[in-house]
């Protein structure tokens, strides 16, 4: 397809302040008035937004050292634990981290009031967050014990990696059993009470790029109200899963590694989450720019939530068993409209992504575009795309010392 | 003609009497109860509305606060803090009476405070925890 512009003449047309941007849902009215040609040829960047729970995230932590020096080992942030398998002074928070009293689902359903991502939250907020570490000590590092407390401007490295986030498409969980079930999709109650889906749609990042055709390694973005890049494809990327007429994927599929300067990001867009009975979960706001390279980015990028659909799965038995039982197809439109059909029987729909906080980072990423205080980088590597001949794989499950297959 | 809604608590040594009897005997008061329990201190608590006329249901309330009874608003008992609502829509499923519901197509959540029946089902199906409840609260009327 022929290109109509280059990312560095986008770039120049920031600095200039003559760049036209717009929003996934605002070119949407513009390819239905004036065509896709018209469209590509006026626009040159349309952004994106999503802003859900992602449980693959959490940040990295530089410290600093105490004296005398310590080689920490076991770490806990206001009482949730931090892995310490790194260096003496790094550790990783983790989203879904717990602290080991919590009741956890011993009180069925658990509440999980407070875990890695509200650490995460309350960090970013710049609030004082206790610190309890200890280590068995060396020659080098000798101390063994330390409490004190710090706030995130004080401590020398705080980057979010989230190793999968933006998930392409997801699945719409109900529950065909007979009592209410508590999952990472909400509460789901007994014989198809209630249909909950988790993407923005047709303003979800890589819908509008379906086939990474301009994010790739790199890549900046809006992330948790800063400023964010891809390190890399995310865990379990499945970019080669069916895919409907207008190159959109039916089923959960592509996905991205994101990380970013935490000091830079706000608690508004960082939330820590507290799902019943399922544990605790951060919601990442992230949004990204689209350069309109060529006329295909611009159709890509006008698709409609009538134009996406999503697998409906029973979460009661199909999914948590790994067995089959796809209840059909079901576009966004409909998600959105409040209700859908299932099996013959209306059931109410409802969210988990935040499609008003998925407008918001769409449109604060426009005004940092059209402000001049964002340009686009060209991705220093294209990441495994639905050529890549990926399939994803389970769990090998055999006897570790025989080697048999169970 | 008044209609309002409200929460009585009552103290342990008032649990047994028979207060709802009374509202309907002495005040001619239609009652109609939303929800009642009784915590683990073994303090009551009963959700209703109330209809009547304006000077009974007046003089009701004396009689309530005589008895001992703590009187509160039932519209201050469930909070949103719309600061902290992310207005994903978790709960528009969860709440029984459409209290918590979204306006389409701006796809925002709307609290109508009229509506609850303070059930507290959203208070933990919320996961950022944007509903409260004030158990302890001194709101009263
Ligand atoms: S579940 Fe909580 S955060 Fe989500 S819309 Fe309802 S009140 Fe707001
Ligand atoms: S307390 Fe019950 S009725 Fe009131 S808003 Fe919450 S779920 Fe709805």
């Amino acid at each position: 397809m022929k290109q109509i512009r280059t990312i560095e003449e986008i770039n120049e047309k920031i600095r200039a302040g003559k760049v036209v941007v717009m929003t996934a849902e605002e070119v949407i009215g513009l390819v239905e008035e004036k065509g896709v040609n018209e469209a590509a040829a006026a626009v040159d960047v349309v952004t994106t937004g999503t802003f859900g729970p992602m449980c693959s995230s959490g940040v990295f932590l530089n410290l600093g050292h105490p004296q005398p020096r310590i080689k920490i080992n076991e770490a806990y942030l206001n009482g949730v634990p931090a892995y310490a398998g790194i260096a003496a002074v790094d550790i990783y928070l983790g989203a879904t981290a717990l602290p080991p009293r919590d009741p956890a689902n011993r009180n069925y359903p658990g509440e999980f009031v407070y875990g890695g991502a509200h650490v995460i939250e309350d960090l970013v907020a710049g609030k004082e967050i206790r610190l309890d570490a200890s280590s068995y000590g060396t020659d080098c590092y000798p101390l063994k014990r330390i409490k004190t407390s710090f706030r995130l401007a004080e401590i020398n490295e705080a980057t979010l990696y989230n190793p999968r986030n933006a998930y392409q498409n997801y699945n719409v969980a109900v529950n065909l059993g007979q009592k209410n079930i508590y999952t990472y999709m909400g509460i789901l109650k007994p014989n198809l009470g209630n249909a909950n889906y988790s993407s923005a749609g047709q303003l979800s990042p890589l819908f509008n790029d379906p086939y990474l055709k301009t994010i790739g390694i790199g890549t900046r973005l809006f992330l948790g109200g800063g400023i964010g890049y891809v390190a890399w494809n995310g865990t379990q990327h499945n970019p080669s899963a069916e895919r409907g007429s207008t190159g959109v994927p039916n089923y959960p599929a592509a996905t991205l590694a994101l990380v970013g300067d935490l000091k830079q990001m706000k608690p508004r867009w960082l939330r820590g989450l507290s799902y019943l009975g399922y544990g605790a979960t951060l919601q990442v706001g992230v949004g990204i720019p689209i350069p309109i390279l060529d006329e295909g980015m611009m159709s890509h990028c006008a698709i409609r939530d009538e134009e996406i659909m999503a697998p409906i799965l029973d979460y009661q038995r199909a999914y948590p068993y790994r067995e089959s039982g796809n209840l059909g197809l079901v576009s966004y439109a409909d998600l959105k409209s409040g209700s859908i059909t299932v099996s013959g029987k209306k059931v109410p729909t409802a969210s988990l992504s935040s499609y008003a906080g998925a407008r918001e980072i769409a449109e604060t990423l426009k005004e940092w575009i059209s402000g001049g205080d964002f340009e686009l980088t060209s991705p220093a590597a294209s990441l495994p795309a639905h050529d890549a001949g990926i399939s994803l794989k389970p769990m090998p499950q055999r006897d570790p010392d025989g080697q048999e297959d169970q | 003609m008044i209609k309002q809604k409200i929460v009585l608590r009552f103290p342990p040594h008032v649990v047994e009497q028979p207060t709802i009897y009374h509202l309907i005997k002495d005040y001619d008061l239609m009652v109609n109860i939303l929800r009642a329990d009784i915590n683990p201190r073994k303090e009551g608590r009963l959700m209703m509305e109330l209809s009547g006329s304006e000077s009974n249901y007046q003089r009701a309330l004396e009689w309530m606060k005589e008895q001992g009874l703590k009187i509160i608003s039932l519209e201050q008992q469930i909070i949103w803090q719309q600061d902290r609502c992310t207005h994903c829509g978790a709960c528009t499923v969860i709440c029984p009476t459409g209290a918590l519901c979204f306006t389409r197509p701006e796809m925002t959540v709307r609290f109508a405070e009229e509506k609850c029946v303070v059930c507290e089902l959203c208070l933990r199906a919320c996961p950022a925890r944007a509903m409260e409840t004030l158990v302890d609260s001194e709101n009263s009327l």
